[in-house]
Formats: C-alpha cells, sequence, structure tokens
C-alpha cells in the first residue's frame, strides 16, 4: 500500500514535470515573444530593480499597444517572465539558467547592475542567448568578448571624464589639480578609469586618489584633505550612499571646492533628502527628460516622463528610461532579422543603428553603446528652496549654463 | 603612502577630534555588547542591525516633522520593547547553551532584520537632517559637524546615566551579580530570567540611541548594520569584557588610530589597518593571559 503510494506520487510528479517543461519550452508562444529577465525585487538593489522592471514594462505595454513585432507577415506581442534575483550574483546565475533551460527562454533582458550583469552574462554566452541590458555599465563587460550581450547604455569609464573636460576648457584649456574618491566596486572603480585617461589626456593632476569601502557611510576624511589641498575638482562616486555622504559632510564641514562632480544624484533624490545643500552638484546621468531624442512609440523624452509618472506616480530616472530602450532595441532587431533565429537576431542586434527617445543606439563589438554621450546636469535651486536638475553638458542639449566656480560656502 | 599629516598640521587636530567624536558613538554600541556578553555569554551578530533599526526610528520621526534629535529618547523606549521581544522569542532558548549556538541564532535574527527593514523601509539610503550648523576652530581650519558634537554629548550621557543606573539600582546590582555568577545569584534570589530578558532590552535600546544619532549623523540603509556589528566586536575584544572606561578608552582609540590611518596609509587601508590591529592585540593577549595561567599553575 506504502509503495503504491510512492510510486503514484513519483508518476504523478514525472507527469507534472514533463507537461510543464512541454507547455513553457517554447520561445514564441502563439503571438507571443517571451523574454526572461532576473530582477532585484527585494535585496539592497530593489529599488532601482523596481525602476528597472517598470521601465520594461512601460515599452511592453507601448509596443504592443501600438501593433507589436511584425516578424514573417505576423504580428507578435511582447511578453516577460520575471524571477526576483533577490540582489544576488549566485541567484541571478541560477535563474538565468532557469530561465534558459527550464522555460525555454531564447532572447533575454538585462538584471540592474554591473555586478549582476556579469553573474548572468557567461550563462546568456555559454547557451548563445542574445541579451540586451540596460543597467550593466562596467567596462570590464564589455572587454570579455561577449558575443550575444548588448548594453543601451554608454560604459561606466564615461561617466565623468566630461566634467574633467568641462574644467578644463573653463580652467582656459590649462590643466586642473584634481581630487577624487571613488567606492572599491567595479562601477565605481571603472569611473574612476575614465577620469584617470581623461586628467592623462588634459595634462591634469590627481591629488587625491581615495578609495573608499564598501559600507562608505563616512568621507570626512577625504573631505579634510580637499579642505587642505584645494584643488579644482572634485570628483565623488560611490553609488546612492556615495552621494548622500558626500554632500551631507561638504555642507557640514564647509568644504568649498570650485566643481563638484559625482554619480547617482538622482536613484540618491539627492535634491529631496538635501535641498539646498545639494545646489550646484554636478551629476553624471545617462538619460534626461529634455533630451530630443525621439521615436515613433514615445515620441521625446518629455512625453516619456509625462506618460510614465501617469503610470507609476514618480519622475522616471535614467534607470527606468534606458530599461524601456532595451525594449526598442529588441522589437527592431526582430523585424530587421524577420526571424527568431537566435544567431540571426543576435546579428541583426549587432547591427542596431537607431534612435530611441532614450538615445541614438549603435554596438561597438564589444557590446556597449557608442553611440550616446553621457550628459551632465547640475543641481538649481529657486529662491524659495525648490531644486531641479537641468542640463549643462553637453552644450547641444543644455537648458542652463553650468554655474562655475561653486560660490563659497560663506556667500551662500 | 603620503605625509599630509605632516605638511598640513592642522590634519592632526582634525583627526584626533574626529576619532574621539566617532569613538565615543562606536563605544556606546560596543557598550551594549559587552553587556549582554558579560552577562549572558552572548556575541550579537543582529547588534548593527538593532543600530540601523533604531535609525530607522528617527528617520520616521523626522518625515513626519518631528526633529530627528528626539529620536534618542523615543528609540530606546521602542527598542527595549524589541529587545525584550527577541529575548523571549529566541535567545531565552540559547542563552545556557554554547557562544557558537547563540552566534547562529544571533546571525539568523539579523538576515531575518535586514530582510524585513528592506521589505518595510525600502532600499534607499536614506538621512535626517538635523540642521545643527558647524563649529569652526582654529581660523575655519578645523571643522566639527555639530551633529557629531551632539552625538558624543549624548553617547556619552547615556553611557554615564548606565553606569549610576547598574551601581545603584536593585536591576543593576542584580545584572551585576549574575554577570559574576548566574548560578549563585540565582540560588541568593536573583531571577536570572528577568535579568537576562532586562539586559537584553537594555542593550537593544542602547543601539536603538546610537542608531538615531547615525541616522543623524551618517546615512541608514537595511543591509548597512554589519560593520557596526564588527566594530562593536573589535572595541570590546581590545578593551575586554565588563570594563565601561576600557570601553569608551578603546571605542576612542580605534576612531583616532582608523582616521591616522586613512591620512597616512589611504583611504584603502583603513579598514585594514583596523583588523591588523584586531589580530596584533588577539595575539598579544593571548600571550598576556598564557603567561598568566603559567603563574597560576
Amino acid at each position: 500500500m506504502k509503495l503504491n503510494k510512492i510510486i503514484l506520487s513519483f508518476v504523478s510528479a514525472l507527469v507534472i514535470l514533463f507537461s510543464t517543461s512541454v507547455a513553457s519550452f517554447a520561445k514564441v508562444v502563439g503571438d507571443k515573444i517571451i523574454l526572461g529577465a532576473a530582477i532585484s525585487l527585494t535585496g539592497k538593489y530593489s529599488s532601482n530593480g523596481v525602476h528597472t522592471q517598470n521601465g520594461y514594462n512601460m515599452a511592453v505595454d507601448r509596443i504592443n499597444s501600438m501593433g507589436g513585432v511584425k516578424v514573417g507577415g505576423k504580428t507578435y506581442k511582447f511578453d516577460i517572465i520575471y524571477y526576483d534575483d533577490e540582489s544576488n550574483p549566485k541567484r541571478a546565475a541560477q535563474l538565468a539558467e532557469r530561465l534558459i533551460s527550464q522555460d525555454g527562454v531564447e532572447f533575454m533582458l538585462g538584471p540592474y547592475s554591473s555586478g549582476l550583469t556579469k553573474a548572468i552574462a557567461p550563462v546568456t554566452e555559454k547557451y548563445g542567448v542574445p541579451m540586451v541590458e540596460a543597467n550593466g555599465a562596467s567596462r570590464s563587460l564589455f572587454t570579455k568578448g561577449y558575443k550575444y550581450l548588448f548594453a543601451v547604455l554608454a560604459p561606466a569609464n564615461l561617466y565623468l571624464d566630461v566634467a574633467i573636460e568641462t574644467a578644463v576648457e573653463l580652467n582656459g584649456g590649462k590643466p586642473v589639480r584634481i581630487a577624487q574618491a571613488f567606492e572599491q566596486d567595479a562601477f565605481s572603480q571603472d569611473v574612476r578609469l575614465g577620469i584617470l585617461d581623461a586628467a592623462e589626456r588634459t595634462g591634469s593632476k590627481i591629488i587625491i586618489d581615495d578609495k573608499l569601502p564598501k559600507e562608505l557611510n563616512d568621507m570626512a576624511a577625504t573631505l579634510v584633505k580637499v579642505k587642505q589641498m584645494k584643488p579644482d575638482v572634485l570628483v565623488v562616486s560611490g553609488h546612492t550612499k556615495g552621494a548622500l555622504t558626500a554632500i551631507r559632510q561638504i555642507a557640514e564641514m564647509k568644504v568649498d571646492v570650485p566643481m563638484l562632480a559625482m554619480t547617482h544624484c538622482d536613484a540618491a533624490k539627492l535634491s529631496k533628502q538635501h535641498g539646498k545643500n545639494s545646489q550646484y552638484a554636478l551629476c553624471a546621468s545617462q538619460w534626461h527628460k529634455s533630451l530630443t531624442y525621439k521615436d515613433d512609440f514615445f515620441k521625446d523624452g518629455m512625453t516619456y516622463a509625462a506618460d510614465f509618472e501617469k503610470e507609476f506616480g514618480y519622475d522616471p530616472p535614467y534607470q527606468s528610461a534606458e530599461s524601456s530602450a532595451a525594449l526598442l532595441v529588441f522589437k527592431d532587431a526582430f523585424e530587421r532579422a524577420n526571424s527568431f533565429d537566435q544567431k540571426k537576431v543576435r546579428d541583426a542586434l549587432a547591427a542596431t543603428n537607431m534612435q530611441t527617445f532614450y538615445g541614438n543606439i549603435k554596438f561597438a563589438p564589444g557590446g556597449q553603446n557608442v553611440d550616446k554621450p553621457m550628459v551632465l546636469f547640475q543641481v538649481m535651486c529657486d529662491a524659495a528652496g525648490k531644486c531641479e536638475n537641468k542640463v549643462v553638458a553637453p552644450l547641444k542639449w543644455a537648458s542652463a549654463k553650468l554655474i562655475h566656480p561653486v560660490p563659497k560656502w560663506s556667500e551662500r | 603612502m603620503d605625509f599630509l599629516v605632516f605638511q598640513y598640521p592642522m590634519i592632526t587636530v582634525q583627526a584626533c577630534l574626529d576619532g574621539i567624536l566617532l569613538g565615543v558613538l562606536f563605544a556606546l554600541i560596543a557598550y551594549g555588547m559587552a553587556l549582554q556578553w558579560g552577562v549572558m555569554n552572548i556575541i550579537n551578530i543582529a547588534q548593527g542591525d538593532l543600530v540601523i533599526l533604531g535609525g530607522y526610528i528617527a528617520y520616521f520621526m523626522y518625515l513626519y516633522g518631528i526633529h530627528p534629535a528626539w529620536g534618542v529618547i523615543v528609540a530606546p523606549i521602542i527598542m527595549y520593547f524589541v529587545g525584550i521581544a527577541i529575548y523571549k522569542l529566541v535567545i531565552n532558548k540559547v542563552v545556557d547553551r554554547d557562544l557558537f549556538i547563540s552566534i547562529l541564532a544571533t546571525f539568523g535574527i539579523s538576515i531575518l532584520f535586514m530582510q524585513l527593514m528592506n521589505f518595510a523601509f525600502g532600499a534607499d539610503v536614506v538621512l535626517a537632517n538635523s540642521g545643527y550648523g558647524t563649529t569652526m576652530l582654529f581660523d575655519n581650519n578645523v571643522v566639527l559637524p555639530n551633529s557629531k558634537i551632539f552625538s558624543a554629548f549624548i553617547s556619552i550621557l547615556f553611557a554615564v546615566c548606565l553606569v549610576i543606573y547598574m551601581k545603584k539600582s536593585k536591576l543593576g546590582r542584580a545584572i551585576r551579580a549574575t554577570a559574576q555568577n548566574a548560578r549563585a545569584a540565582k540560588i541568593l534570589g536573583v531571577d536570572t530570567e528577568k535579568v537576562y530578558a532586562a539586559t537584553f532590552g537594555i542593550n537593544a535600546a542602547l543601539c536603538g540611541v546610537a542608531g538615531a544619532l547615525i541616522s543623524i549623523t551618517f546615512t541608514i540603509h537595511p543591509y548597512m548594520g554589519l560593520p557596526y556589528t564588527i566594530r562593536s566586536f573589535m572595541i570590546v575584544i581590545v578593551a575586554g569584557l565588563g570594563n565601561l572606561p576600557g570601553v569608551a578608552m578603546s571605542g576612542m582609540g580605534l576612531g583616532v588610530f582608523e582616521e591616522f590611518a586613512d591620512y597616512i596609509l589611504g583611504t584603502e587601508f583603513r579598514i585594514g589597518s583596523v583588523f591588523l590591529l584586531l589580530v596584533l592585540i588577539l595575539v598579544y593577549r593571548r600571550f598576556k593571559l598564557s603567561r598568566k595561567r603559567e603563574y597560576l599553575k
């Protein structure tokens, strides 16, 4: 009797396993193109994970409602299978395996952050699954010779070198003295490499080069050095905690520096959390809603921002915009490949050359987008204390003039 | 290697003051850890997470328009009961077991707290603005944010109150008796169960105070607790158990040491140098201990 029960449950387990794997083993089911994504819905990246997911969902709805994807004379709609990677690289790699080998997904969207993208890329590469990612900017992703990885965003080393070039330009073409503090993680260290390149190009000198710990919440020591050595530019990158800590301590310690450039200002909601103290900070951004790029689906940045806010109730950070752009790239590639063959789609992706509301997209052999410059915005506040991010470089899109040098604390 | 300290002498003053102000705050967290370690023989890995939870209490007060400095009164009250609850649910089952079991149990609590805080408060890095200004000394060459001075002052105040409480009150005496010899205390009529619960509650309350101060001085995030656990663990290791002046001195000493390591060796060696010091002290203490044992033989 007991043996019967065991056999029965074993057989039924097999049947269930077999039936589910048959049902889901298809990249295109009916009129649906199924994409897979492991995203950080919990854990330390969950805020940005949600921004990423919202960006993906927004684009899926928009593309589907505007006629879908046309392949071989038939119209298809996008659908995404999401898993929560818990902000954990190991889990992300497992989930990528699961999406590909169990769920039969043949096309992937990227996770949030360079670290997680690094964990997933070897898996998609092994199975030859094209992945368009929108949130992994680390340079090391693009030097490994991956053939199936495409990033719609500019690599991390380009984040802040515009700031150095601008500083040199404002200094009458003469080299500047740079102080820099970077968290010891893949992304921030790549930003650092970009600054080193820019310094070498312009003959500028790096006088402070601090590496901050991962659990950074105090950079007073760096700021004391800045106060004593008086550099022309201070560059900080350490995700949201770096941006928040820097602004808090610069204001508290009244550190005067002519130019302050950093990353992750909008993710850190600088102007909301720090108000006027964040004024004049220069921030690197992949995208800003005031840019004038256009496409047929979202029209332009302003329309995208308005639609996004209507749907999700907040102003879209660039993480959402670039995630939406990833779907536009996939749609374009499917239609040009006119097939669901992974190799053909991969080749079509490699040949991408298009404009989206997010920016121009054209991939280098390494997979990074080489056709979209970074923008710099500056936090500017009015007399009532309401702060806004205004694009100041490149000049083509500047909506305000860069305020330089930053007024001294004693004059504010 | 930089020699900024020598090029700019004011950095020395700044480093000492920064180190002391920071060290006092860490000493408060470490004192809570030393207390429960001494009394209950429990190393609480969730110490840092209790600190962060205290920080969130102050942060939410700030969000609702109450000045976050009031957090140093509200957070310990709430955290005391959180501490008692943790004791009743988990700690009382491991309190008489060996140290390893308690480390595992509190490690579990730590993970649970991190995830719960992340779930409840979100993964954004947040802070509470106190609006306290800055004190400038020596011709504006040395700057001390008033929030740091406030933190140090409150930490000292709480530490002093606690010392007096431990010396004078009935519960304080019972706690000290239990720490010395739990069995004897029990025989003499001390309700050790109650003492343990109160000790854990007091520790959580201290963490609450420290957390509120950290939300004013630094930033908080659900996953930022572990460094505080490690830091207080180190302070306790250096100072030894049941030695409050020792804890305060080792807190400040480590703070100053860290600042100087930053200026002399570079920021990337800041944490590393503290760990190196820890290893050296452990080796030295063991050496001293073994000498003592020989003497006892």
